[in-house]
């Protein structure tokens, strides 16, 4: 069993977040970057697959600052293989182009099982799980908060609104989008990646170009703006009444 | 005639008995005397599993696994209780509980609530998860502005490591104004790291994140040598530990004050100053890392007996023999989780004490205490009247 885990960085929401000169996307001088918490969710069920059936578990994600770090604290949690991806993700690092670029890579790691998180909260066009599985003509469900394998079959279930579980078999290969690991995400100690550090080594492979195709395109990106404020009429019904009465005058509908 | 060498791989208990030997004293752990004194004193000790006595019963059983099914281990404050009572000085806070609280966590075995707190320190250099850019917020408004190394760019005679319940905690920021206040009066020449500083880390290494206190320590050392100071000075008895007793074994060594000991160091120059009265009966909680580790018992009484109308009472519980308010060893992390298990909180203990000696005022000098005994008055009816207010705090309401 072949479990890859594609995930990625996401802005820290911890520091404010400021709009760069472009005005069409965030100022990057000051990011802090964390894993999509989702993404987290998902390196956590596979290692979880991982201890279940011994499945073999690939992480990969884009070689930005930080994924260093995110890599060595998966391996420290127990994934086998550590992969950061190559390429201009200044430019274009939106879903359409990464799902493009990355399903060719995946393929040719031969998955089984793909994971990764439902959504992740700077997902402009839409998530990438199911993007991915198109390229690769793979079945996709979302939203996923356990999963059993059992021979070429997974049994996942999957949330809906309301409370709602729906428990549902898929055939492999497949992708799953994560909601939630069956367990929180354990903890690992800095002792434990640090060795990780020593004794595990990162693969690079190269994206090729990344192409934004069919993604939007951002005109205009802002803090939220305060609009005009209410006016708060009169609790007394007699005052409220004129006021009322004054206003629409002033609007020149009476 | 041939011998044969008979192969034996050591059990847990051996390998973890042999480990503690590492630590300073640890040899000592062989001359238990099984007295009970250390399950006995322990504020949690009636609800452990396995006590700190039982513990070492286990570890010479070969059944030192048993403990390390259970998770009680966490109800440990790291207060030292048990340590100092001990009559053969074997060093149970320092090697025993630590050491059992580093293998849980390796064994994942770890509390989710003390998990994002180790998680944030590793993020972010302090527990909360706050911004690091933020850790200076709380100089805003000073006068006269409070000098940030990095910023500022001057030699001064002391830095003061500010700590992050003073730099974040909106309870605790008043006694780090407090303390810039007095600082200002004296005259002092003195800094701070601002955004540069990271948690001391003395807690998570006693909460069992070893690799992460020296982590951390590394990071504030490499910064620490970036600047000109004389001493260290901070409010933070953790923080203090950390840097007069951890530190020098990563090769981290500066001199190092508590901020009672340096105002008391002080003290003919503050006395004039402190002229405003407070008629008060004050009592003194001595912080575990102040007194019962490091023996400051005497500079925080001083400073109080300087203030006018003051007038100093003990607790049942008092110097060595202090009550810990809880937070120490994880505690701080582990409310929810503690509150599980025993339905009471040390800090009401604590206060309870204040109360029955006729106290007015709580007065403290660890940064963990103000927030922990203000929450407890008000789980506690016959409190009503009680103020928790740090030392610092008292000096700088006495300037006027």
């Amino acid at each position: 069993m072949n479990i890859i885990v594609p995930v990625k960085l996401v802005p820290d929401l911890v520091e404010e977040l400021s709009i760069d000169a472009s005005g069409t996307a965030l100022d990057t001088a000051w990011l802090r970057m964390i894993i999509n918490e989702f993404d987290d969710h998902a390196i956590e069920q596979a290692i979880l697959l991982k201890e279940k059936t011994g499945a073999q578990v690939t992480v990969l994600s884009m070689n930005i600052e930080g994924v260093d770090d995110l890599l060595f604290a998966a391996a420290a949690r127990g994934a086998d293989r550590l992969i950061k991806l190559n390429g201009d993700f200044v430019n274009a690092s939106n879903n359409h182009a990464l799902a493009r670029a990355m399903a060719t890579l995946i393929q040719d790691l031969k998955p089984d099982l793909i994971l990764t998180g439902v959504q992740a909260h700077n997902d402009l066009d839409g998530s990438i799980g199911p993007r991915i599985s198109n390229y690769l003509g793979m079945p996709y469900v979302g939203y996923i908060s356990g999963v059993n394998i059992s021979d070429d079959k997974v049994i996942v279930r999957k949330e809906y609104p309301g409370g709602l579980i729906g428990e549902m078999q898929v055939s492999l290969p497949a992708l799953l989008g994560i909601q939630a690991a069956e367990q929180p995400p354990r903890y690992v100690a800095i002792s434990k990646v640090r060795q990780m550090m020593k004794t595990m080594s990162i693969e690079e492979l190269d994206l090729a170009t990344l192409d934004s195709m069919g993604a939007p395109v951002v005109n205009r990106m802002f803090q939220p703006e305060t609009t005009e404020r209410a006016t708060m009429l009169s609790e007394n019904a007699e005052d409220a009444a004129n006021q009322l009465v004054n206003i629409f005058k002033e609007l020149g509908v009476l | 005639m041939v011998t044969t060498a008979i192969s034996h791989t050591p059990s847990f208990s051996e390998t973890f008995f042999t480990s503690l030997y590492k630590v300073e004293n640890g040899e000592r752990f062989r001359t238990c005397l099984q007295c009970g004194s250390c399950s006995g004193v322990c504020p949690f000790g009636y609800l452990m599993d396995y006590p700190p006595g039982m513990m070492i019963a286990g570890l010479r059983a070969d059944e030192f696994d048993l403990v390390m099914k259970t998770d009680t281990v966490w109800m440990c404050v790291s207060c030292y209780a048990c340590a100092q009572i001990c009559p053969s000085k074997i060093p149970i806070t320092a090697g025993l509980m630590t050491r059992t609280k580093e293998e849980l966590l390796l064994a994942g075995n770890v509390p989710s609530e003390l998990q994002s707190a180790l998680e944030n320190s590793q993020r972010y250099g302090n527990p909360m998860g706050e911004s690091p850019r933020k850790r200076a917020d709380w100089t805003t408004g000073i006068q006269p502005p409070v000098t940030i190394l990095g910023r500022d760019r001057r030699p001064v005679d002391v830095l003061w490591f500010v700590g992050d319940y003073p730099s974040y905690h909106p309870r605790v920021q008043y006694v780090a104004k407090a303390l810039a206040k007095v600082l200002n009066a004296l005259g002092i020449n003195f800094g701070i790291l601002g955004p540069e500083e990271n948690s001391d880390g003395d807690t998570q290494r006693l909460a069992g994140e070893r690799g992460l206190f020296e982590m951390l320590a590394e990071k504030n050392g490499r910064i620490f040598s970036k600047y000109q100071f004389e001493r260290i000075i901070t409010s933070d008895p953790h923080a203090y530990n950390a840097l007069k007793n951890e530190y020098p074994v990563l090769s981290i060594s500066y001199p190092v004050q508590h901020s009672t000991q340096f105002l008391a160091e002080h003290i003919d120059q503050l006395r004039p100053l402190l002229k405003q009265e407070i008629p008060a009966t004050v009592t003194y909680h001595d912080p575990c890392y102040l007194g019962r580790v490091n023996g400051i018992f005497d500079e925080p009484r001083m400073l109080l007996e300087a203030i006018p109308g003051v007038k100093i009472v003990e607790m049942s519980h008092n110097h060595s023999s202090s009550l810990c308010c809880g937070g120490g060893g994880g505690g701080m992390w582990l409310d929810g989780f503690q509150w599980e298990k025993a339905h009471a909180r040390l800090s009401e203990w604590r206060v309870h004490e204040a109360v029955d000696v006729g106290a007015n005022i709580l007065a403290v000098a660890c940064p963990y205490e103000p927030p922990r005994f203000e929450d407890a008055i008000k789980m506690s009816q016959q409190a009503g009247q009680l103020v928790v207010k740090d030392i610092v705090e008292l000096l700088a309401e006495a300037l006027g």
